[in-house]
């Protein structure tokens, strides 16, 4: 059964030029960069290569660029570098909707002294700029928001919120692990003190990331050792994730010329669900979203119900149900949203990459609507009058969180 | 992703007994329904049954589920387990026997064989007007207040499946498994049940043996205390439901006994009443001891 992949938020398939770039840094080409002889010497060069490569996506300089394990490390590794460069602060600034890598540092850090404000969304999961406004006092060392949100794709207005930021003048930490790639970045003329990159998102392996840190912003590394990434970065370079991910960067910056025909086939989906299956809602902004997300609420039936249902004709996508995770809590994000118990379990994502075709979006389409029809028929939900259902919510609201 | 058996993914593709049932039109047939969950907690189970009130046997059974694959996996097993038995007979249905009958669950997703027992003991207690246990349990103090769970619930949870940590109390019916800030109650909750039975076990001076004595007995006193726990332990409370038990004889650890009355009469309670005879015997008398029916 050939399998249909719509879940590249969660990992892409690693590009074929991307693999036939690094396969040799695997092989031949084995050398330690930092060596003296010539043998390790063209291992860094292909190394500074690779920099120059990221380095062009983002609009940056590349002795801006510091190569990272995972996103999970960038985002980890900025936030610790804004504290110990701030070491007189103690507040920290970021959206209820972050990553756990950014939600979870942060709860660790309170434990630790640090006052954290949790910036809410609304229904559509923007945030209020005048609530950030009201939150930055001369005590914030650091605001962490996301450039994009990996559940529903809303995109955040970064630079307004940099703005903001830099009058404070806190430091400002964006990760845009969902966003390389998918939205024109330009450092130059930006107003992000640190950005975080994940290089399995954009079809470079697992393993390898970046996390861009602007010249003359103060930096103190997670990881103490040797001088690799100037001091920023111990450990042995990471060299096929390196080489992998700059090709990848290289392929991407070409591709966002075509970003729109991925967009395309994403509207051609989430119009198509929306007009042959009843009760479904779009979970997000319907604008200010990433180009190639669509979320979905399918009301009155659970998400890992749904997924397993697709899994049988090789649908690939993913759920913020409760079921999914072991965490017994549907997804964080939807909650801070304020949605409905009747979508916030029944919600699907799915992420498209460029290499999804429209006949595949269309077997999607002809698939789903018997799959959530047999769901809903074994439901207790879905057969109720409404009335029951507004009451269970009622009940809801009335119970203490 | 969970690692589910071929009956879980069987059952869940190919569900037995969905749906409602008629309104019972003949006089005698009884038809009522158990419900437990939310569409809050992620899932929620009704499950439906037609009863013969002559002889309490439940002719059909069906269900509608709210939930994840194991949760209607879990449902369809309970309706195609429970067809044929008594309603005092299913009551007897355990979390547990759902969950074999399934092959297994992950942990995570043993409160999917839970809902399934809760929603048919609220079914039966429907059907002979009992109001429903929770009631009384909603005096015992709220511990997770975002599943909104009980201690009185999470104590029987923790007896019934032998747990020991909070993290399978969370597995299990999820309260902790919310905000979390419940789960060092949870713990506090799990040291209660087990030192209470702890305090049980001291509470019987008569026949409690000296452990260091344990393996120094003879045949004929072992065989004589054997006699006293059924005696003063079982007989009483086999009495209350109309049953006894006799003691046939003892082969080295094999402890043969004949049940007698309402129980011996009855399938599923030989299997419970066996095991919890073993329980007594071994904790009483030797913990190697096998009870066996004749």
């Amino acid at each position: 059964m050939s399998v249909i992949y719509l879940d590249n938020n969660a990992t892409t398939r690693v590009d074929e030029a991307v693999l036939a770039a690094m396969l040799p840094y695997l092989s031949e080409f084995y050398g330690n960069p930092s060596s003296m002889h010539t043998f390790g010497g063209q291992v860094g060069k292909a190394v500074k290569q690779a920099r120059e490569q990221v380095a062009a996506l983002l609009g940056a300089e590349s002795t801006e660029i510091v190569f990272t394990s995972c996103g999970t490390e960038g985002n980890n590794s900025a936030i610790r570098a804004a504290l110990a460069a701030r070491p007189n602060k103690t507040h920290i600034i970021i959206s209820q909707v972050e990553h756990a890598a950014v939600l979870n540092q942060c709860k660790q850090l309170e434990n630790q002294g640090y006052t954290v404000t949790y910036l809410s969304v609304d229904g559509q999961g923007q945030i209020d700029l005048a609530e950030l406004e009201a939150s930055l006092t001369g005590n914030t060392a650091l605001v962490s928001i996301m450039y994009a949100n990996n559940e529903t794709g809303v995109v955040f207005p970064i630079e307004q919120i940099g703005q903001i930021v830099k009058e404070n003048g806190a430091i400002f930490h964006v990760d845009a692990v969902q966003a390389a790639g998918k939205i024109p970045l330009n450092m130059k003329t930006s107003t992000v003190d640190m950005m975080t990159i994940s290089g399995h998102k954009l079809h470079a392996p697992k393993g390898i990331g970046v996390l861009y840190v602007r010249k003359g912003v103060r930096f103190r590394p997670m990881l103490i050792g040797g001088h690799q990434e100037k001091g920023r970065r111990a450990g042995t370079e990471n060299v096929p994730g390196i080489i992998a991910l700059g090709q990848a960067c290289e392929l991407a910056l070409q591709h966002l010329d075509n970003v729109f025909e991925e967009q395309a086939l994403r509207d051609l989906l989430e119009q198509g669900i929306l007009n042959t299956i009843p009760d479904t809602v779009v979970n997000g902004h319907p604008k200010y979203r990433l180009p190639n997300t669509t979320n979905i609420g399918f009301k009155y039936i659970e998400g890992e119900a749904i997924l397993l249902s697709m899994n049988q004709y090789g649908i690939c996508a993913s759920s913020g149900s409760a079921c999914t995770s072991g965490s017994l809590e549907p997804s964080h994000v939807l909650r801070a949203m304020g949605l409905p118990y009747s979508v916030l379990h029944g919600s699907i994502r799915f992420s498209l990459s460029r290499y999804t075709k429209q006949a595949e979006v269309e077997k999607v389409l002809s698939i789903l609507p018997p799959v959530i029809e047999r769901l809903r028929a074994l439901s207790p939900f879905k057969n109720d009058q409404e009335a029951w259902l507004q009451e269970q919510e009622k009940a809801l609201a009335a119970t203490p969180k | 992703m969970w690692e589910y058996t071929d009956k879980v993914m069987d059952l869940f593709y190919n569900p037995k007994n969905q749906g409602l049932i008629e309104a019972a039109d003949k006089p005698g047939i009884k038809v009522v329904t158990g419900e437990v969950g939310s569409i809050a907690c992620g899932d929620a189970l009704r499950l439906h049954l037609k009863v013969d009130e002559a002889t309490n046997i439940i002719l059909d059974a069906k269900f509608q589920t709210f939930g994840c694959a194991s949760a209607i996996a879990s449902s369809s097993a309970l309706t195609e387990m429970i067809v044929g038995m008594t309603v005092d007979q299913a009551l007897n249905l355990t979390n547990k026997e759902i969950a074999e009958y399934l092959g297994g669950l992950p942990e995570e997703k043993m409160h999917c064989s839970v809902m399934g027992q809760e929603a048919l003991e609220a079914a039966i207690y429907s059907y002979k007007g009992i109001p429903l246990a929770h009631h009384e349990e909603d005096e015992s103090a709220m511990i997770c207040r975002c599943f909104g769970i009980t201690e009185t619930r999470i104590k029987k949870t923790i007896k019934e499946n032998n747990l020991t940590t909070a993290e399978q109390v969370t597995n299990y019916i999820k309260a902790g498994g919310g905000c979390t800030t419940c789960l060092s109650d949870i713990d506090d909750l799990i040291t209660d049940v087990w030192e209470g039975v702890e305090q049980e076990k001291i509470l019987v001076p008569v026949i409690e043996p000296e452990t260091d004595t344990l393996p120094k007995l003879t045949n004929l006193q072992k065989i004589t205390l054997i006699q006293k726990v059924l005696e003063t332990e079982v007989k009483p409370f086999l009495a209350a439901d109309g049953g006894d038990v006799e003691l046939y004889d003892v082969e080295g650890d094999k402890v043969k006994v004949v049940l007698k009355g309402a129980c011996g009469s009855c399938p599923s309670s030989t299997v419970t009443l066996k095991v919890a005879i073993e329980q007594k015997l071994q904790q009483l008398v030797l913990p190697s001891l096998v009870v066996e029916s004749v």
